[in-house]
């Protein structure tokens, strides 16, 4: 599911890429539905890629929601790489960016 | 059953047509005949219509329909849709018969003819008794007919034929057997077809009929099969609208149906039949969100009725079909025109076909896991007495019994084991295989690049478990390239482990060597129990030993590759692999750097290769090599160790030819460059590094230039951005990771140890031989051999320059233009240690402006580098910019001898040339000489001697000189040529042998005016007051005339004068008159003498103008001489 779901944002960045690069919107929206879940996805400037996975079942969720989520994935993972000893690439291991994830997590379920 | 029992029928799969049956053709025998049924069935386009024939004897029996039930109260259905039923009426029940037969209008006999006829039809209609086809006659015939209405008789014979064989006018057909055979074939089909629909429609008003006697408990399963049936009629009639809707109907009421664990296979069959149908129907219509969106439904309705938990694997079974034959439905229709996108096409579907294949792998390896004792059961459960089901979707062992409990367990358990057994024999890793196989083709259309490696990575997994290692093996190259490539450190371990299993299982010594170093490798994410393991197999490969098996293998399969093993092992020969690294990531990481970008050729050169491995236990190496793009450093550059067989094992980290894990190990090579390669690049193309010995098994890691491996751009990449603090380590020890590869460097010619110093005094004068003295002094230590100087004008510059300066090593002579512009290599000789050399070099300039000159010092040296002792050739260039500037500028004018200018001069009558010099040179310029080479229109007047010989001129001095000329008469108007005037100088400096310079000026043309009369005066050069002062005046006629002259003298205030006043002559041809006149002076001073007025009375355009230039008009007049003293 994620493999697709990278290929479509591939897609959707280069086709975007060439008309507006500076007001692109982050938000990639739903990127397809299959059988079991929705995928959506979400790309920084600097072609950082989230991918949330949804239960499809999961019908609270509106596009609205899962705009914001990603906007405070987004935050958080912002603060990770402000983080003066991080070193990017590496695997990430904040407990503020789990928290942050799992009170997520949490608030979906 | 067969394998293929999840699939669908074909008679549910193919487009249903009107089914029509043609009888009484002799196809065999009769060619007419044969012709028409040509006609029928060949070129069956889409524009035609949709109806199937076939040919069938006249006496065909079709299949006996039922007696009619009148009532459905007692009755009970035994299932929903029985096996036959579609092919019954695709194929089998025409909705009409056709009879042909030859018969005219003229006809003969025509009664006999008439009545066999309607015995033909009379046997068609007993053998459809009860069915509602329609039956229609054909007559060949063999003549044109006339058109209707025309032909009495035939309307006649043709309603009598009607009435005979009791048919509609409709129903009879003429078929004249002409030229438009297919014209009129092709309105027969229409005709044919219209009645087929009817007959259909009518078939539909009947099952509609069944519904009112209906009740909703006992007959749910009629529901189902008559709504089918009305859904199948409609198809058949090609009204696909209604189909569509009927099947829409039929499929919510099987769904209504009571489900029970007995009888759920057939409703899933039914609802995968209706599904199929639905969807193929909504892509017909080109409305494939429909059919997306009913196969949703469909699947989530169904997902959950798995039925017998026995059989589950019949419903992952059944899934994976739902989906394959979707994904068919939707290939076709893309096929057909319709588009799809990446998020949505039949690579989903089969994909999750897939899935379903693999689930069902999954249960029945869970299900079927029956031991060999177990046999099938006999009789066969599976077995019915026709060979066939009754209804779709039942099971053989209870055919019809509806009843939800179970009436014979025993039997019932018979059965399953016997579809376990069955199942148990299918080879799932082929299906599995297929479907990924269909999928990853759709994806790869649909630029799903991930999902086609995940679905391969499927398929190598897939084809691993069906022991194809080969083939797994190739997916799983393929794949582990793209994973490598975006750095899926986790997913390609995985892989290179499947990998190894597989390489392992087939022996394949290179592969598994090759899977083995990657996993060790940093890329790897393997335990380090693991890594161990592997290691210490990888080492007992190199050793020519079997390694172990790997572990989660089929134990026959291992069996096997340990035999292979052991063949393998036996094998002498072919036990070096070259393994080229920079594919992959090996656990060995090299860089190897040259310490400078470039190095003189008297310096040896020096490079570091630095070796790392990322291995759990430390591992030596057999020998180190480095090959360059120059072929003869490569023996330079090579560590080698022999080493026993037995010390490999023996984990001593002391040895230079061990590397331990985690420790950056350095080898530092040093050669002296050839001097055949100064000027050019030495590059490493490639490291070599060896494990184990030529003995053993013996891998060469093969890093293309300095190193580095798939990874290792990226790890640079990412090393440099990252702001780690480098942890501390010894001094002798490097980090890893600021280790930049430095696979090139430039051999650089030794530096010169001599000075070359030029001196010469600018600016260069035009065509001057300037002087410039080269001095090449040398700082060596020893003898610098062939010394050669260039010399000249730098190249590269303007091309008119080139051609303008000259360059000679003689001073005491001028070079012409055939001198070059750069003296190249001029051979000076030795030079010893500290000597000093001098070499004067002359230069011409023929115009000014600034010029680049090079001297460029070349020699041969011989040093001695790491005890070799290299011939070395060294040079030094040094450049100078020249100014060239005029010497000096040379003015020149005309004037006459009364020094007024003059801008035309008059023939025969004597003027002066001027020059003037003016020195614009910053050095002092000596004038040699001086020469006026005068053209042969003019003459001297007197000696032509040169007046300023060997004058000094500063800067800013001038020298003038003048020449008395004369110039004959001339016809020329436009001008004539003066003649040059040629200045020989050179520089005033001390050297002696400095050459004269000529410089040539061409003088300015003079217009020759020939005047008709000469005046001249020959008078005194003063007068003094009070004493008399002769004048006499000369007139001369110039022209060929006679010519008479009024002159007339003016008198002045300043004397008084005798002669004649005013005196009319003439003057014969060349003859001169002479007037004398006495002046006396009154005043002292510069007075005006009386004017003389000549008048010609032949060329009025004689003034006194000119005369004025000719006699003086002024004269200087002194005071007595006695009265000089009292002033």
């Amino acid at each position: 599911t994620v493999h697709t779901s990278l290929d479509v944002v591939d897609e959707k960045i280069s086709a975007m890429g060439k008309a507006l690069v500076d007001q692109r919107e982050l938000y990639l929206g739903l990127l397809y539905p299959t059988e079991d879940y929705k995928v959506y996805g979400y790309v920084t400037n600097s072609k950082v890629k989230f991918v949330m996975v949804v239960d499809s079942s999961n019908t609270a969720l509106r596009d609205n929601e899962i705009r914001s989520m990603f906007r405070k994935l987004h935050n958080s993972y912002t603060d990770i790489m402000c983080n003066p000893f991080y070193n990017p690439g590496d695997r990430i291991h904040s407990r503020a960016f789990d928290n942050m994830v799992n009170s997520m997590m949490m608030q979906v379920c | 059953m067969t394998p293929t029992q999840w699939d669908f029928p074909v008679e549910l799969c193919c487009r249903p047509m009107a089914f029509v049956t043609l009888t009484g053709l002799d196809v065999v025998y009769n060619a007419v005949h044969r012709a028409v049924w040509d006609a029928f069935c060949a070129n069956r386009r889409a524009d035609r219509v949709p109806i199937s024939f076939k040919v069938l004897p006249g006496d065909h029996e079709y299949p006996k329909c039922r007696t009619k039930r009148t009532s459905y109260e007692w009755y009970i259905p035994k299932g929903i849709l029985k096996t036959g039923w579609m092919n019954k009426h695709l194929n089998l029940v025409p909705a009409l018969v056709v009879v042909f037969y030859e018969l005219d209008w003229d006809e003969p006999q025509w009664k006999e003819k008439q009545s066999e006829c309607a015995t033909r039809v009379e046997i068609v209609r007993q053998s459809l008794q009860g069915r509602n086809t329609k039956v229609a006659v054909v007559l060949i015939q063999k003549k044109t007919p006339l058109p209707p209405g025309e032909d009495v008789i035939a309307s006649e014979r043709a309603s009598a034929l009607c009435n005979a064989c009791d048919l509609s006018g409709k129903s009879l057909f003429v078929l004249p057997h002409t030229d438009h055979l297919v014209g009129y074939i092709i309105r027969l089909e229409n005709a044919f077809y219209e009645h087929a629909q009817t007959y259909y429609y009518t078939e539909i008003r009947r099952v509609k009929t069944h519904k009112e006697f209906l009740n909703k408990t006992t007959h749910q399963l009629l529901f189902v099969r008559h709504q089918f049936k009305i859904a199948f009629f409609s198809e058949l009639k090609q009204d696909t609208q209604n189909a569509l809707k009927n099947y829409r109907t039929a499929y919510n009421l099987v769904h209504e149906l009571r489900a029970h664990e007995t009888n759920m296979l057939e409703i899933k069959t039914m609802a995968g039949f209706i599904n199929y149908k639905i969807c193929r129907l909504c892509f017909q219509h080109n409305t494939p969100l429909d059919a997306i969106a009913q196969f949703r439904k469909h699947i989530d309705l169904c997902k959950k009725k798995i039925g017998s938990a026995e059989l589950a694997f019949e419903h992952a079974a059944w899934m994976s079909k739902q989906f394959q034959a979707f994904g068919d439905l939707f290939d076709e229709a893309i096929k057909l025109g319709l588009t799809a996108i990446q998020t949505q096409n039949p690579g989903f579907y089969y994909q999750q076909a897939a899935y379903y294949a693999q689930e069902r792998k999954q249960l029945a390896s869970m299900l079927c896991n029956h031991d060999s004792s177990v046999i099938y059961p006999n009789p066969d459960p599976l077995e019915t007495q026709t060979g066939v089901l009754d209804f779709y979707g039942q099971r053989p062992w209870r055919q019809g019994i509806l009843s939800f409990d179970l009436s014979d367990p025993e039997k019932e358990k018979m059965g399953i084991l016997s579809l376990q057994l069955k199942e148990k024999n299918v080879l799932h890793s082929e299906l599995i295989i297929t479907l990924l196989s269909n999928a990853v083709a759709q994806f790869k259309k649909y630029k799903c690049p991930r999902m086609k490696s995940h679905l391969m990575v499927q398929m190598g997994e897939e084809y691993y478990y069906a022991k194809d290692y080969a083939k797994a093996l190739k997916l799983l190259d393929y794949v582990m390239c793209e994973y490598r490539s975006e750095g899926w450190w986790t997913l390609l371990t995985s892989i290179l482990t499947t990998a190894l299993k597989c390489s392992y299982l087939m022996a394949q010594l290179k592969d598994y060597i090759t899977y083995s170093l990657e996993l060790l490798g940093r890329a790897s994410t393997l335990k380090e129990d693991q890594k161990s393991r592997i290691e210490k197999n990888l080492i007992k490969v190199l050793m020519n030993e079997s390694p172990d098996p790997e572990p989660d293998c089929d134990a026959a399969a291992v069996k096997a590759s340990q035999k292979l093993w052991a063949d393998r092992v036996s094998l002498a020969g072919s036990n070096v692999f070259t393994i080229e690294v920079q594919d992959f990531i090996p656990f060995v990481q090299c860089k190897a750097k040259f310490l400078a970008p470039s190095f003189h050729v008297d310096v040896p050169v020096q490079f570091d290769v630095y070796l790392r491995a990322d291995c759990p236990h430390p591992i030596r190496f057999s020998k180190l090599c480095i090959s360059f793009n120059n072929q003869d450093y490569n023996q330079y550059c090579v560590v080698e160790e022999a080493y026993q067989k037995s010390d490999i094992l023996e984990q001593s980290s002391q040895g230079t030819m061990c590397l331990v894990p985690g420790k950056t190990r350095k080898f530092t090579f040093k050669f002296v460059a050839k001097t055949e390669d100064v000027g050019k690049k030495i590059e490493i193309t490639s490291v070599d590094l060896i494990l184990g010995s030529e003995s053993g098994r013996c891998v060469i890691l093969n890093w293309r230039g300095g190193g580095g491996d798939a990874a290792s751009s990226q790890e640079a990449l990412q090393a440099a951005r990252s702001f780690r603090r480098r942890p501390k380590l010894p001094d002798n020890e490097v980090h890893w990771d600021s280790l930049t590869v430095q696979a090139s460097t430039m051999i650089i010619s030794r530096v010169p140890n001599i000075s070359v110093q030029l001196r010469h005094e600018p600016p260069a004068l035009t065509n001057e031989m300037y002087c410039l003295i080269v001095t090449v002094q040398s700082h060596e230590e020893t003898v610098a051999k062939d010394v050669k100087l260039t010399a000249g004008l730098k190249p590269g510059q303007d091309a008119n320059l080139t051609q303008k300066t000259q360059v000679t090593l003689r001073g005491t002579d001028t070079c012409d233009d055939s001198f070059p512009a750069l003296l190249p290599d001029i051979p000076v000789g030795d030079l010893q240690p500290g000597q000093k050399l001098e070499k004067p070099i002359y230069i011409r300039c023929g115009t000014v402006g600034a010029r680049m000159f090079l001297v460029y010092v070349s020699y041969l040296i011989n040093t001695v580098v790491e005890g070799k002792e290299i011939l070395c050739k060294c040079h030094r260039d040094e450049t100078v910019t020249i100014e060239t500037v005029f010497p000096f500028d040379v003015a020149v004018k005309f004037v006459s001898t009364k020094l007024e200018h003059l801008d035309r001069v008059f023939a025969d009558i004597p003027f002066l040339l001027m020059t003037d010099i003016l020195s614009a040179s910053p050095w002092p310029l000596t004038i040699v000489t001086s020469q006026l080479q005068l053209s042969a229109s003019m003459t001297p007047v007197d000696q032509l001697e040169s007046y300023v010989e060997n004058v000094v001129l500063q800067t800013g001095e001038s020298a003038s000189e003048c020449f008395c000329l004369r110039c004959p008469p001339v016809t020329n108007a436009s001008g004539v040529a003066t003649g040059c005037y040629i200045i020989s100088w050179k520089r005033s400096s001390p050297v002696e042998s400095v050459p004269v310079v000529n410089t040539v000026i061409t003088l300015p043309h003079v217009i020759v005016e020939s005047i008709p009369l000469h005046v001249n005066a020959d008078l005194p050069s003063f007068g003094r007051v009070r004493e008399s002062l002769p004048v006499r005046y000369h007139l001369q006629n110039k022209t060929n005339l006679v010519q008479d002259v009024e002159v007339s003298v003016e008198p002045s205030d300043a004397f008084m004068f005798s002669g004649l006043k005013q005196i009319r002559l003439r003057i014969l041809p060349g003859t001169q008159q002479e007037m004398l006149y006495n002046f006396y002076p009154l005043m002292a001073g510069y007075q005006q003498l009386p004017s003389l007025h000549v008048n010609l009375l032949r060329f009025p355009n004689f003034t006194n103008q000119l005369l004025r230039r000719f006699i003086p008009t002024h004269i200087f007049v002194k005071v007595r001489l006695w009265e000089v003293p009292c002033v």
